[in-house]
């Protein structure tokens, strides 16, 4: 008898070996995936965190009387007194063409710079201040030291005369580098240095919560009806059927969808997260009935007849019952949903979400773009300084997936019961 | 639906005077195939009457015609009537939320809802709207309670889950939860199939303490248990009823020798 458990058999060796084999694919599967995973982050993060740090350049402005009017400050011409004081920074700067060079130090915004530090701190008038500005992006690429000095000055955006510039400013401690609120506070903009990533963020919650509070309560009570009242016939499983087509759908038909409808027929106002989360509610219903029903049939049967043999109407026992067991479930694939629906690029570009949009939304109905859009956006501009904006905007879209995910953890946890 | 509750029994024959339950002529589809046929049985008032039976007789359809949950079979039709206190209960005009609150059910494996103890007995009167105010709820809780020979193991975790408790315990939680609402009937599905011999004989103990205020209709495999808790039992075969009486007969002196082979453990 022992004998015969513990003989290694031929065919004991060859079972051990496939279990072995096949525990080896399971680990190489699985680390495959890892590195996709962490080259795909880590180059992202790589690429992007350049962009969170953002250069300043200290000018010294003559801020006397002469210069601006305390009585009445908004007169001011602010450019041309950024301008001034630039040349009397490096006077011997004399022809025109270097002149435009040596303005182009900082952002063509300077001058609005100036002016919202005075408006902020009017203390600051009567005498010359030194006052810290964005460098342009051309300066903010040199510093982070992606210009090579070697290549010829032919080949690179910046001349010798701006790099010598950028040396006597940064030796004179006139150069500092520091975290790069702007994209975070600022819309987008033709110029890298004040894109931020605001508007699009705020575009992307706004067509979100148009989306959820629209898909939310239909795809909810879809489910449930389907699930627990429908009768099962061949209309119900033909509706099924559909449901499950319509999760197919590639997303731009939906896009198509609302261009020819909502916008042309309805008349929405075209770019604005209201339309843009209708198109979007489209594409997270099917995924959110989908799941709502597996949750609802992941209750056990058991509670339904407790509920109707005490005489609970259908209504009441699938509201006291059914339905508060399967909201973890739910919550979950309408947070997947969203998360699907906030990655989703094809069907704002049919229904002019791509649009240029430097202002940030405050309503729904005002025109606004999308982070994934912002994305595109950027990954298609041709000033080399918006390669590390794509990468940065990308680190926000995925903080922001990453946020609604542990949101569902968080509420599936909260809601989730023993039974 | 009061009607169903204050009807006047009709005067009848002696030992008919205490029947509720009068089934006629019952009989039961799933789609195609006839679960039940031709079921004609009558169920005293305030007796224990055990349906028996090998698997697959109809017993548990039968029992669930009582308080129509087959109507949420979709493919399930039922024929015939069963008047409860006089009343059809298949008629159109029949209430069936006020029905079940007339005729309780437990089921084969504890069901109690995933909340807490009190929750769960409070869900019925709440529901019926049968108490006002908290203090006639936790009245009514309490007694359900002590009813159903739990009171004394969970009086100091009503809020606790219901959940939490062991499976004999849990099941004393769903015969409270059913007498809550203070039907005229409660239906047992196997209640005891799940359960420890020790908790079973707690069980069996509470059905016969119950008796003395409602009817009770058993569903058991167990010949044993039929014969130690019911007064009168009923031998369902192949969706037949093959006899009924009282207990002690049934199992003494069967008249039919399907019911001698299935007592004797030659069938089933």
């Amino acid at each position: 008898m022992t004998n015969m458990l513990t003989n290694p058999s031929r065919l004991r060796k060859s079972r051990a070996r496939a279990e072995t084999r096949f525990k080896w694919f399971g680990r190489i599967a699985i680390g495959v995936s890892l590195i996709f995973l962490f080259v795909m982050v880590g180059s992202i993060i790589l690429k992007g965190k350049s962009a969170l740090v953002s250069s300043d350049v200290a000018i010294t402005v003559g801020l006397g009387p002469d210069a601006v009017d305390p009585s009445d400050i908004q007169a001011t011409r602010f450019d041309a007194l950024m301008k001034k004081s630039l040349r009397e920074m490096f006077p011997e700067v004399t022809s025109r063409k270097d002149k435009k060079k040596l303005y182009g130090l900082l952002s063509v915004d300077m001058g609005f710079e100036l002016r919202d530090q005075i408006l902020q701190n009017p203390k600051l008038l009567g005498q010359p201040q030194k006052l810290w500005f964005t460098a342009s992006d051309d300066v903010d690429l040199f510093l982070k030291g992606s210009v090579d000095r070697t290549v010829s000055e032919d080949n690179r955006r910046i001349s010798d005369m701006e790099i010598s510039w950028i040396d006597s400013l940064s030796e004179a401690g006139d150069i500092r580098s520091q975290f790069n609120t702007k994209f975070f506070t600022n819309g987008d903009s033709r110029e890298p240095e004040l894109a931020g990533i605001l508007s699009a963020l705020i575009g992307s919650i706004l067509t979100l919560l148009v989306c959820f509070v629209v898909s939310f309560p239909v795809a909810i009570l879809a489910a449930i009806y389907l699930e627990e009242f429908a009768p099962k016939n061949k209309l119900s499983a033909f509706i099924e059927v559909n449901i499950n087509n319509l999760a197919a759908v590639p997303s731009i038909v939906f896009g198509l969808l609302g261009l020819a409808v909502l916008l042309n027929i309805f008349g929405l106002p075209r770019s604005t997260p209201l339309v843009g989360g209708l198109v979007l509610s489209l594409m997270t219903l099917p995924t959110i009935i989908i799941a709502a029903r597996a949750a609802l049939r992941a209750v056990p049967p058991s509670i339904r007849e407790a509920a109707l043999g005490m005489g609970a109407s259908p209504v009441q026992a699938t509201f006291h019952h059914v339905a508060p067991l399967a909201l973890p479930g739910i919550l979950t694939g309408t947070i997947v949903g969203m998360a699907q629906a906030l990655g989703e690029t094809a069907p704002l570009l049919m229904i002019g979400m791509v649009a240029f949009i430097a202002d940030v939304p405050s309503s729904i109905v005002e025109p606004a773009t999308a982070l994934p859009v912002q994305i595109f956006l950027w990954a298609d501009a041709s000033e080399r300084a918006f390669v590390e904006k794509t990468s940065a905007a990308i680190i926000v879209l995925l903080v922001f997936l990453v946020v609604m995910n542990l949101l569902a953890i968080y509420l599936r946890k909260k809601f989730e019961k023993r039974f | 639906m009061d009607s169903l509750v204050d009807i006047e029994l009709t005067p009848q024959t002696s030992w008919k005077k205490n029947t509720i339950i009068s089934a006629k002529s019952i009989d039961v589809f799933y789609g195609e195939k006839q679960a039940l046929n031709n079921i004609t049985l009558d169920i005293p008032e305030n007796k224990v009457t055990s349906l028996i039976g090998p698997s697959g007789c109809g017993k548990s359809t039968f029992l669930r015609c009582i308080n129509r949950m087959n109507d949420l079979v979709d493919i399930c039709r039922v024929m015939g009537e069963i008047k409860i206190a006089g009343q059809n209960i298949y008629a159109p005009e029949v209430d069936v939320v006020a029905l079940r609150s007339q005729v309780g059910m437990v089921f084969q494996k504890p069901n109690p809802f995933p909340k807490s103890i009190y929750e769960n007995v409070a869900y019925g009167p709440k529901i019926h709207g049968l108490t006002s105010g908290k203090d006639e709820m936790e009245e009514v809780v309490e007694w359900s309670l002590r009813k159903a020979g739990l009171w004394e193991e969970v009086k100091d975790r009503l809020h606790e889950t219901g959940t939490g408790l062991s499976g004999g315990q849990q099941q004393r939680l769903c015969i409270a939860r059913a007498i809550a609402v203070k039907p005229k009937v409660i239906l047992m599905d196997e209640p005891c199939s799940a359960l420890d011999p020790i908790a079973t004989a707690i069980i069996e103990e509470l059905i016969d303490e119950l008796r003395k205020n409602f009817t009770i209709i058993i569903v058991t495999h167990s010949m044993q248990q039929a014969a130690r808790v019911s007064q009168r039992t009923a031998f369902f075969h192949m969706g037949n009823l093959v006899e009924s009486g009282a207990t002690k007969t049934i199992f003494t002196a069967p008249n039919d020798e399907r019911t001698q082979n299935y007592i004797t453990g030659r069938i089933g």
